[in-house]
């Protein structure tokens, strides 16, 4: 009962503060942005891109230029882009509380804190949703209503694949179950670093440079990050692209979901514990 | 005698400052009682610690005669509280502030409970204002009222009346003994304003570089029966001399050239008075000293 009037609490903070908005507004502006240079340009973009197999490309599926490609370019583009959205609120739950002084307000009433914790996680986990579900909703609804809907051409990294339109929303529903998790570990980090600090602005610099740092080791073709790269939750991030292979190699998609999984719950078992061992002085 | 607090050897470091090393003492049921003790004494670390913001290294925090460790929900629903300065969120009006904490105070509260209460703290009619438009002494209430929404039978409050004008000083003082005379609550006051713990507190602790100095009734430790009374004159070594040939065993201490300390009884002012008119030794005004303040600096010293 405490921990749902608590999470409650959360949401009319969150609700409340402008910084919650500013990931809305941001995806508004940028979709809005990709659109308009697509619907203006979108031709050319397309024929450069398929310059170097123009001649054996077949394509009967309507325009290449249309929603759902917009839909998949904008994920694309943004996917990257939304961590630092999401952390900007939920690297703050905690600390942002420390700094203002109104965590001790809340420690001195009859609440356990790991359900003061939980209950900032929920709505942190229910706000990231919320900031995916405007950026599908943009993407997909706007992108088709702008471009119309035909079949989806996708540039993977072992060639081309064209998949019917029909056989592509499922692929956007289960690529967004696969981000959402993704962002979902982000959260919990922010969250976690959160938890060790008392200034709001650390946690969310934290978060961004841990992403930085996972991504350039990641990147690094080097075989002293060998070992340690399958593990990385940045390496994961993108997994939500699988779903646009034909066919789709669940395995990996399953062990990134695993990777993912596992960050959560050790990073939300080292918050729950930092939190509870947390002397409020600010 | 009803323990509502009991706290005995109460110790807490941070890192390798030790903030409290040995704190005891005992809040019994309707005591206004006084937490004293200079900055860094360890007075609010003793508070934030009966209020389970942090942990003891060593020692027992017992409130309504359980254990603070094992018992926080049940204790915590029983406490109301004011730590430090009175920090909300900004971004919220006074009405949304109050409801966030209300349900949280593990009781059902009204909203009519909560206009009833802002009302009870003089901020009926802003109580849709942002708290970030708020004056200090505004969010000082609002304080007051968050630690009384639940109708808690035990009140901190942690230096009340830091930042607060006058008016507003008086404001508080007045409610505190409100609290006490009209809901007998209990109620635990930390301040460094010396005469006003002098004026409500049936009882005190002094804490001292994380020590207990001295616990008990405030009239016992000063010796209310004994008055310190500042006689102002144009020669306080003359009239020292004069008393002390008069008045057999009075105590005296000089303060400045004109102003003359005296140990009393309350009806000895009067004899003195007239002792100065007829050696014409002129006074010109009779001020009380207060012995709190008195008391603490001297134990300090010692």
């Amino acid at each position: 009962m405490m921990f749902l009037k608590s999470t409650y609490n959360e949401f009319v903070k969150i609700a409340a503060k402008p910084r919650s908005y500013i990931g809305l507004a941001a995806i508004t502006v940028l979709v809005s942005v990709i659109l308009f240079a697509l619907k203006a340009d979108g031709e050319n973009y397309i024929k450069f891109i398929t310059a170097s197999f123009e001649q054996t490309l077949s394509f009967d599926g309507g325009s290449i230029l249309n929603g759902n490609l917009v839909a998949f370019i904008i994920l694309q583009m943004l996917i990257v882009q939304i961590p630092l959205l999401v952390a900007l609120v939920t690297g703050d739950l905690v600390s942002g509380e420390g700094a203002m002084g109104t965590l001790r307000l809340l420690a001195s009433r009859p609440i356990s804190s790991t359900s003061l914790l939980l209950s900032k996680y929920l709505a942190g986990s229910i706000y990231t949703l919320v900031i995916l579900l405007w950026l599908g909703l943009m993407a997909l609804v706007a992108g088709s209503m702008l471009f119309g809907s035909g079949d989806l051409m996708v540039l993977n990294s072992d060639g081309l694949v064209i998949l019917q339109h029909n056989d592509v929303l499922w692929r956007f529903l289960s690529g967004f179950a696969v981000s959402y998790l993704a962002l979902i570990t982000i959260a919990t980090l922010s969250i976690t670093l959160s938890c060790f600090s008392d200034n709001s602005i650390g946690p969310i610099v934290s978060t961004m440079a841990i992403i930085i740092l996972f991504t350039i080791i990641g990147t690094l073709e080097v075989p002293v990050f060998d070992a340690i790269r399958p593990y990385l939750f940045t390496t994961h991030m993108a997994s939500w692209r699988s779903f646009f292979e034909d066919p789709v190699p669940y395995d990996q998609i399953r062990q990134s979901v695993i990777i993912l999984l596992t960050h959560i719950v050790l990073l939300l078992v080292i918050a729950i514990y930092k939190f509870n061992k947390k002397d409020i002085l600010s | 005698m009803d323990p509502i607090i009991s706290i005995e050897n109460f110790a807490k470091s941070f890192g390798k400052h030790a903030a409290t090393t040995d704190v005891s003492f005992t809040v019994n049921r309707g005591d206004i009682y006084g937490l004293l003790g200079r900055n860094g004494a360890g007075k609010s670390t003793t508070i934030r610690a009966m209020l389970s913001l942090i942990s003891a290294d060593s020692g027992n925090i017992n409130l309504f005669g359980r254990e603070l460790k094992k018992n926080r929900h049940y204790i915590l629903s029983r406490v109301g509280c004011i730590i430090e300065k009175p920090d909300f969120y900004k971004y919220l009006s006074a009405k949304t502030n109050m409801e966030i904490l209300a349900r949280l105070s593990g009781k059902t509260i009204s909203k009519s409970k909560i206009m009833e209460m802002l009302d009870f703290t003089g901020l009926k009619g802003r109580e849709n204002d942002k708290v970030g438009g708020y004056s200090h002494g505004m969010r000082q209430r609002l304080g007051i009222a968050q630690a009384l929404i639940h109708d808690p039978e035990l009140i901190v409050l942690d230096e009340p009346t830091t930042g607060l004008d006058p008016q507003g000083i008086i404001d508080i003082r007045n409610l505190i003994l409100q609290l006490k005379r009209d809901l007998n609550k209990t109620i635990i006051l930390s301040s460094h304003i010396l005469p006003e713990v002098e004026l409500i507190c049936n009882r005190m602790v002094i804490i001292d570089k994380g020590k207990t100095l001295v616990e008990g009734d405030v009239q016992k430790l000063l010796h209310a029966d004994e008055l310190l009374v500042v006689f102002e004159t144009n020669n306080a070594a003359e009239m020292k001399q004069l008393l002390e040939l008069n008045m057999q065993g009075i105590l005296t201490e000089i303060e400045s050239e004109t102003r003359l300390v005296v140990h009393v009884s309350q009806n000895q002012i009067p004899e003195i008075n007239k002792l100065m008119i007829q050696k014409n030794m002129p006074v010109y005004a009779i001020e009380p000293k207060r012995k709190l303040e008195d008391y603490f600096l001297k134990l300090l010293k010692s």
